[in-house]
C-alpha cells in the first residue's frame, strides 16, 4: 500500500505544481496550491503506517491552516477583482520592481 | 670644582649649586614671549583702522580725515593702504616688553650661574611629557653655560629687534598678528636653546620653522612672498628628517634622548663607528636644512620676502644658527665621529665659498646680506665641525651683533627709500642697490654704523667678527696637524689635507666677503645719488625708535670680540671659550688628543696678519676697482654678460633643482598621483566604479522582479528542483 499511495501523492504534486506554473487564472491557481496540499496530506497518511500516528496529525494541522488560507486568499482574489475586474495574473504585478 | 670632584655632588640629595636660586625660575623666559604672543594674537582679531587710501599717490590730498599724514610712508611694496591698528600703542608696549623683562630675568640666572662655577648642567623638570614604556621624557629645561648664552643672545637681540620693529611695522594693518608671530617666534626658539632634551628641543626646531614660515609670507596676499615661506617650510621638512632619524638611531642605540643622559652614555657606541657616524650625519642633515647650508640653503636668500626685521632675528641672528648650536650642543657625538664632523666643516667651507661668490653679484640690498649670512653660517659650521666649539658658537654671537646690525640697518634704508618713492608716486624698486647711492648725506647714523658691521663682518681688527673669524681659521689651521680629524680619512682623502683646503677655502671666502660687502657699502652709500632728483628732498634718516638699536647693536659689533680675547693679545685669556668649558671642553680636548690646541704665538700672528691682509686687501680691492658713479638705475641697467651673469643668476642652483626635483616630482604627482591614482583609481575604479556595480546589480534585480507572480513560481520551482538536483548527485 505504501508505495502506490506514495505514486498517487507524487502525481498529484506533480499535477498541482504544473497547475500553479501554466494556469494566469488567480482562481484556478488557488485551487491547484490546495491540490499540492493535499497531495502532501497524502504522503503523510501513507507514510504513518510506518513510523506511527504522527503523520496524521500533521495531517489535521495541515487541513486546518489549509482552511485559515482559502478564507485569507479567497477574500484578497475578492478584492482584488473588485479593483480591476480581473483575476488574471497578467495583470497583478503591483509589486513590479 | 673639577670634573674629577664630583663624585660628591652627583650623590644622590646632593643639592645643585643652582638650585633654590633664580634659576629655578627659568621656565617664565620662554613664557613672557609666550604671553605675548596670546596678548597680540587676541588683539589681531580687532580688525584695523584705515587711515589712509589705497593709493600712494592720493594720499593726504583728497582725504580730510587723515590724521596721520606724517605716517602715511609704509616700509614695504607689499601693502599699499595706510592702516594703523586700533590698539597699536597696547601693541607696541607689549611686544617688546615682554622681551625686555624676559632679557633682564636671563641676565640674572647668567650672573647666578657664572656665580655658582657649575660644572654640571641644572636641569629644571617642568612636568612629565612622555611616558611609554621605555621612554621617559619630561618637559625639562637645562640651565648651562651654552644655554644661557644663547638666551642672552636671543632675548637680547631679540629685544632689540623688537623695539626696532615698533617704527618699522606701526603703519602696518596686521601690525599685531606680527608682533604676536614675533613673539612666538622667541617663545618657540627659548624652548629651542632651553630644552634638556633631543625631543623639547625639535619642539622649538619645528615651531620656529612654523613662525618663520609665518613671518616670510607675512604679506601672503602676494603670492610670491607666500612662496617663499612654503619653500622654506618644505627644506626645512627635509633637514628635520634628518634630526628625526638621528633621535630614533639615539633611542634605539642608547635607550636615552636627554642631554645629560646622552652625554654620560654615547661613549657605548664606539669612536668613529658606524652608528655614531650615522646619527651625526642625520643631526647634520637637520643642521643644514635649518641653518641654509649646501643643498638645502636656497630658502635662505627666498625668506628675504619677509619683513627686514624678520629677516635681522629669524634668518641672522638666531634660527638660522640653531644648527650651530646643535652641533655645539651635540659635541659628545660628533667628537667621537670624526667622519661626520670632517663632513660638516668641508660643507660649512664649501657653502662660506659658494654663498659669498654669489653675494659678490647680487643687487638687492637684502639678498646680499642674505648670501652673506649663509657664508657666515658655513663659517661656524667649519668652526663647530672641526671641534673648536667655542669659537664656532662665539662667531655665532659675534655674528648676531654685526649682522643684525647690518640687517636692521637695511631696515632703515629700505624705509628711508621707499618713504621717498611713496611721496612722489614713484614704483622703483626700494631694494635695488642700483636705485640707491650717496644715502651718506641723508642718513649719518646708518652710514656710520654699518660700516662697523662692515668692518667687523670683513675681520677687520679691533672688530668682533676679526677675533671670532680669525679663531675659527687658527682652529682650523691647528687641526690641521694633530687631532683625531687629521688622523681620520674622508672618503680616502687624507683629514690633514683636507683640513688645509678647508682653511684655504676659509682665507678665500673672506676675501670675497670683505669684497662683497665693501661693493654693498659703495653702491648704497657712496657715490652719487641715483633715486632721482624728486626722491632726493625726501630721503631721511629713520626715527630714534629704530636708529636707537642699531646704536647698540654697533657698540656690540665694535666690542663684542672682547669677550673672547685671545691670551696672546692681552685678553684675560679667552672668557668665552672658558665660559664654555663645562659643556664643549671635554669634547673639544678629545678631538685635539686632551691638549689645548696651542700654536706657537709666532704662528698665531703669522695667521693674523695673513686673514688681514686679505680682508683688508678685500676692501681695498672693492674700493679700487668698483665704481659707483658709473652705476645706472635698475630699470636702465644693461644685462650682464658671462660669468657675472651665472652669479647673477645665482649659479642656476633653483633653476637646477626646479628641473632635477620640483618638476619631476609635480610631473609624478600632477601624471601618476592625481591622474593616475586620483582621479583613476580612487575615483575612477573605487568610488565611480563601486557605483556602476551597485547600479548594474539594481538593474538586474528590478528585471527580476517583474511582479509577475507566475515567474516567481517558476524561479522558487527551478530552485527547488536544482537543490534537489545537487542533494540527489550526492
Amino acid at each position: 500500500m505504501i508505495p502506490e499511495g506514495l505514486a498517487l501523492s507524487a502525481v498529484l504534486f506533480a499535477i498541482g505544481t504544473i497547475g500553479v506554473l501554466t494556469r494566469r487564472n488567480a482562481i484556478m491557481i488557488f485551487m491547484s496550491v490546495e491540490l499540492m496540499l493535499n497531495a502532501v496530506n497524502l504522503s503523510f497518511v501513507a507514510l504513518s503506517r510506518l513510523y506511527g500516528a504522527t503523520g496524521q496529525v500533521f495531517v489535521v494541522f495541515v487541513m486546518t491552516v489549509a482552511a485559515a488560507e482559502a478564507a485569507v486568499g479567497l477574500a484578497i482574489i475578492i478584492a482584488i477583482f473588485r479593483h480591476g475586474q480581473s483575476v488574471n495574473l497578467k495583470n497583478i504585478n503591483l509589486l513590479k520592481g | 670644582m673639577l670634573l674629577s670632584g664630583l663624585p660628591v655632588q652627583e650623590a644622590a640629595g646632593v643639592a645643585h649649586p643652582l638650585q633654590g636660586t633664580l634659576a629655578e625660575w627659568i621656565w617664565l623666559v620662554p613664557v613672557l614671549p609666550f604671553i605675548g604672543f596670546i596678548v597680540n594674537g587676541l588683539l589681531s582679531l580687532v580688525p584695523a583702522m584705515h587711515l589712509g587710501p589705497a593709493d600712494p599717490s592720493a594720499a593726504g590730498h583728497d582725504h580730510g580725515h587723515v590724521e596721520h599724514a606724517d605716517h602715511a610712508d609704509h616700509a614695504h611694496d607689499d601693502h599699499h593702504h595706510v592702516a594703523r591698528h586700533k590698539y597699536h600703542r597696547i601693541v607696541s608696549m607689549v611686544g617688546p616688553a615682554v622681551l625686555g623683562v624676559a632679557f633682564a630675568l636671563t641676565v640674572g640666572i647668567f650672573f647666578a650661574l657664572s656665580g655658582a662655577h657649575a660644572e654640571e648642567p641644572f636641569v629644571r623638570t617642568l612636568f612629565p611629557w612622555m611616558v611609554t614604556g621605555d621612554l621617559n621624557i619630561d618637559a625639562a629645561l637645562q640651565v648651562d653655560q651654552l644655554s644661557m648664552l644663547m638666551t642672552m643672545v636671543v632675548t637680547g637681540v631679540g629685544f632689540l629687534i623688537h623695539v626696532f620693529s615698533v617704527g618699522y611695522m606701526q603703519d602696518d594693518p596686521g601690525y599685531p598678528r606680527y608682533f604676536a608671530y614675533l613673539n612666538l617666534f622667541v617663545f618657540f626658539m627659548l624652548v629651542l636653546v632651553l630644552g634638556a632634551s633631543y625631543p623639547v628641543m625639535f619642539v622649538g626646531w619645528e615651531g620656529v620653522g612654523l613662525c618663520s614660515y609665518l613671518l616670510i609670507g607675512y604679506w601672503y596676499s602676494d603670492k610670491a612672498n607666500a612662496d617663499a615661506g612654503k619653500k622654506a617650510f618644505v627644506m626645512n621638512r627635509i633637514g628635520d628628517f634628518g634630526f628625526l632619524v638621528a633621535m630614533f638611531l639615539l633611542f634605539a642605540n642608547l635607550g636615552t634622548l636627554d642631554f645629560v643622559g646622552v652625554a654620560g652614555r654615547v661613549s657605548e657606541l664606539g669612536e668613529g663607528g658606524a652608528v655614531i657616524t650615522a646619527i651625526g650625519l642625520f643631526f647634520f642633515l637637520g643642521c643644514a636644512g635649518k641653518s641654509a647650508q649646501i643643498p638645502l640653503y636656497t630658502w635662505l636668500p627666498d625668506a628675504m620676502a619677509g619683513p627686514t626685521p624678520v629677516s635681522a632675528l629669524i634668518h641672522a641672528a638666531t634660527m638660522v644658527t640653531a644648527g650651530v648650536y646643535l652641533v655645539a650642543r651635540s659635541s659628545f657625538i660628533f667628537s667621537l665621529a670624526p667622519v661626520a664632523s670632517l663632513t660638516v666643516a668641508l660643507v660649512g667651507a664649501v657653502t662660506a665659498l659658494f654663498a659669498a661668490t654669489i653675494g659678490l653679484k647680487q643687487w638687492d640690498i637684502k639678498k646680499v646680506l642674505a648670501y652673506s649670512t649663509v657664508s657666515q653660517l658655513g663659517y661656524m659650521f667649519v668652526g663647530v665641525g672641526v671641534g673648536a666649539y667655542a669659537a664656532g658658537v662665539f662667531h655665532l654671537v659675534t655674528h648676531a651683533f654685526f649682522k643684525a646690525l647690518l640687517f636692521l640697518g637695511s631696515g632703515s634704508v629700505i624705509f628711508a627709500m621707499h618713504r621717498a618713492l611713496h611721496h612722489t608716486g614713484s614704483h622703483s624698486d626700494a631694494q635695488d642697490m642700483r636705485n640707491m647711492g650717496g644715502l651718506r648725506k641723508y642718513m649719518p647714523w646708518t652710514f656710520g654704523l654699518m660700516w662697523i658691521a662692515t668692518l667687523a663682518i670683513a675681520g677687520i681688527p679691533p672688530f668682533s667678527g676679526f677675533f671670532s673669524k680669525d679663531e675659527i681659521l687658527a682652529s682650523v689651521f691647528a687641526r690641521a696637524s694633530h687631532s683625531t680629524l687629521a688622523e681620520a680619512t674622508w672618503l680616502g682623502i687624507p683629514g690633514s689635507a683636507l683640513l688645509m683646503l678647508i682653511y684655504v677655502m676659509g682665507l678665500a671666502a673672506a676675501l670675497l666677503t670683505a669684497i662683497y660687502m665693501t661693493r654693498m657699502m659703495l653702491y648704497t652709500f657712496h657715490g652719487p645719488n641715483r633715486s632721482g632728483e624728486k626722491e632726493q628732498a625726501h630721503l631721511a634718516e629713520a626715527p630714534w625708535i629704530m636708529t636707537g638699536p642699531l646704536v647698540v647693536l654697533g657698540v656690540l659689533s665694535a666690542v663684542g670680540g672682547y669677550f673672547n680675547l685671545p691670551s696672546f693679545l692681552g685678553g684675560v685669556s679667552q672668557k668665552m671659550h672658558h665660559w664654555l668649558e663645562p659643556v664643549t671642553g671635554a669634547s673639544s680636548l678629545r678631538i685635539t688628543h686632551g691638549e689645548e690646541a696651542h700654536l706657537a704665538t709666532s704662528t698665531e700672528f703669522a695667521l693674523i696678519g695673513l686673514a688681514v691682509a686679505i680682508a683688508v686687501g678685500g676692501i681695498l680691492l672693492a674700493w679700487t676697482r668698483l665704481k659707483p658713479a658709473a652705476l645706472v638705475p635698475k630699470d636702465q641697467a644693461p644685462e650682464a654678460h658671462g660669468i657675472e651673469r651665472v652669479l647673477e643668476h645665482k649659479y642656476y642652483v633653483d633653476e637646477a633643482y626646479d628641473r632635477a626635483i620640483v618638476e619631476p616630482v609635480v610631473g609624478v604627482s600632477r601624471r601618476v598621483l592625481w591622474r593616475g591614482m586620483d582621479t583613476g583609481l580612487i575615483d575612477g575604479l573605487f568610488v565611480n566604479g563601486s557605483g556602476f556595480l551597485m547600479r548594474g546589480l539594481g538593474w538586474v534585480g528590478a528585471r527580476l522582479q517583474s511582479g509577475q507572480v507566475g515567474t516567481y513560481a517558476w524561479v522558487l520551482v527551478i530552485g527547488v528542483l536544482a537543490v534537489l538536483g545537487v542533494f540527489s548527485i550526492k
